[in-house]
């Protein structure tokens, strides 16, 4: 995997008009977020229009994460396609009280591509799949992934925050798709305490990166 | 069982099996706290993606779905205390277009009724009611039986059913979730498949979240079905919206 953010670091929030400085990243962060949730709402109205919007916003991180766990190209378009339906679909359900939409949004995805990783059918496929990987996948480096650099390094930061298992732990549950009961043992860690050290790990994140509550 | 709460982190980031995820689930109706965590510990989850490369998808992939959502409604928010008429029924899907999974997901988007009386005429307190703290119940026993199959149903309203059945038990029991109710009057009724002869089984208790286990032989049985029948059940199932979940190789 590749940080998209060697660009220089100067350069990461620029934008034509300058340099953007840190509080105009939030500030422009904040606005980004009430966007989806007023697209969403939208979205359950049936505006389809607002679906497109939604789309081009977060489908770049979406298809990145379907990829990253089903590897596949093209079984992670069909999750991500899969993915956005449900959203489209949901929409009414989301509540901006319990977080925030693109982490919804990516909640749907990652379900997703972790329910298709465990058909016994698509993992013989991803096995395949994974022989012709490293052709590259089409991307463009655009200043949206300058941005969304800034909070990958954010995160690379907590996460070095964690103990080597917790860390393993969680990336081989989150990337990995597997259960936590197969995480033990490929960590050969005793049974039951890998949920222990995903939750513990996560929690550790969360207070890391000031989420949730 | 009593580490349930353990549990929330694997939640949070997909780490649990069917079986795990639709007992956490249940327990998560119950349990304010673990709501919260979970809710929580999403948000952070969800922050890992940010280390994924973003990757720009195929410009087809849009097309298609813009094009597809204008064939899709979007379901009705979650309403408190809805009135049970305006419930989805199986006469919706009649509506439709004739496709087959939109049958079969509008008929079982409606789901359950039957009170303790039933529940406990399932559980067959009879056969064994020791206390259940030093005895695991027939239900964690097929659970945790060591040749227990999984058959997972999910339907297009998010709702989904996990079947397990152990041959050695001869018993089979249905975990549900989400859910919706039973059209007014009406209740879901379980049957065991014998190659064609239903067999009634049970029924569904209230509520969108269920652990049942099934009466009758579920060794012998080709699958497992469920209907919606007039409160009270009916001697034979009533094919318009029944939804087959087929076992394999019995």
């Amino acid at each position: 995997m590749r940080l998209v953010s060697d660009a220089i670091p100067g350069e990461a929030g620029s934008t034509s008009s300058g340099r953007a400085r840190p509080e105009d990243v939030t500030v422009a962060a904040r606005d980004a977020a009430q966007e989806l949730n007023e697209a969403l709402r939208c979205c359950a109205r049936g505006d389809q229009s607002a679906f497109a919007r939604l789309y081009d916003a977060c489908s770049s991180r979406a298809y990145g994460l379907a990829v990253r766990v089903v590897r596949d190209p093209a079984q992670a378009e069909e999750v991500t396609q899969e993915a956005f339906l449900e959203v489209w679909r949901t929409s009414a359900r989301f509540d901006p009280e319990r977080g925030s939409a693109l982490s919804w949004v990516m909640t749907i995805v990652h379900r997703k591509a972790v329910d298709r990783v465990r058909s016994a059918e698509a993992a013989t496929r991803r096995d395949v799949a994974y022989q012709h990987k490293n052709q590259p996948v089409p991307h463009d480096v655009t200043a949206e992934a300058a941005h969304a650099s800034l909070e990958a390094r954010r995160v690379r930061g907590a996460l070095s925050s964690l103990t080597q298992v917790q860390r393993e732990a969680i990336e081989l549950a989150y990337f990995g798709g597997y259960t936590h009961t197969e995480v033990a043992s490929m960590l050969q860690l005793p049974v039951g305490t890998a949920k222990t050290r995903i939750r513990d790990g996560l929690i550790r994140l969360r207070d890391a990166l000031g989420v949730g509550r | 069982m009593n580490d349930v709460h353990a549990l929330s982190g694997a939640y949070a980031v997909d780490a649990l099996d069917d079986v795990e995820r639709a007992r956490f689930e249940r327990h998560l109706a119950e349990c304010g706290d673990c709501r919260g965590e979970v809710d929580s510990l999403r948000e952070a989850g969800a922050l890992l993606a940010a280390t994924a490369e973003e990757v720009t998808p195929p410009g087809a992939l849009r097309e298609r779905l813009l094009a597809e959502v204008g064939t899709v409604r979007p379901l009705p928010p979650v309403v408190a205390s809805a009135p049970r008429a305006t419930l989805p029924t199986p006469s919706v899907a009649a509506h439709r277009p004739p496709r087959v999974r939109t049958f079969v997901a509008a008929a079982a988007a409606a789901v359950i009724t039957l009170g303790a009386a039933t529940t406990l005429a399932i559980t067959r307190p009879w056969d064994d009611a020791p206390a259940p703290s030093l005895v695991a119940s027939p239900t964690d026993r097929v659970l945790a039986a060591t040749d227990a199959e999984r058959y997972v149903q999910k339907f297009e309203d998010g709702s989904k059913a996990v079947v397990v059945r152990s041959k050695d038990l001869n018993q089979a029991v249905i975990i549900t979730s989400g859910m919706s109710e039973a059209p007014d009057g009406s209740v879901y009724e379980l049957w065991l498949d014998h190659d064609g002869e239903m067999v009634a089984a049970g029924f569904m208790p209230d509520g969108p979240d269920n652990e049942v286990l099934l009466s009758g032989d579920a060794a012998t049985a080709t699958g497992l079905g469920i209907s919606v029948e007039p409160e009270g059940g009916s001697p034979e199932p009533t094919l318009e919206g029944a939804v087959i979940i087929p076992f394999e190789n019995a």
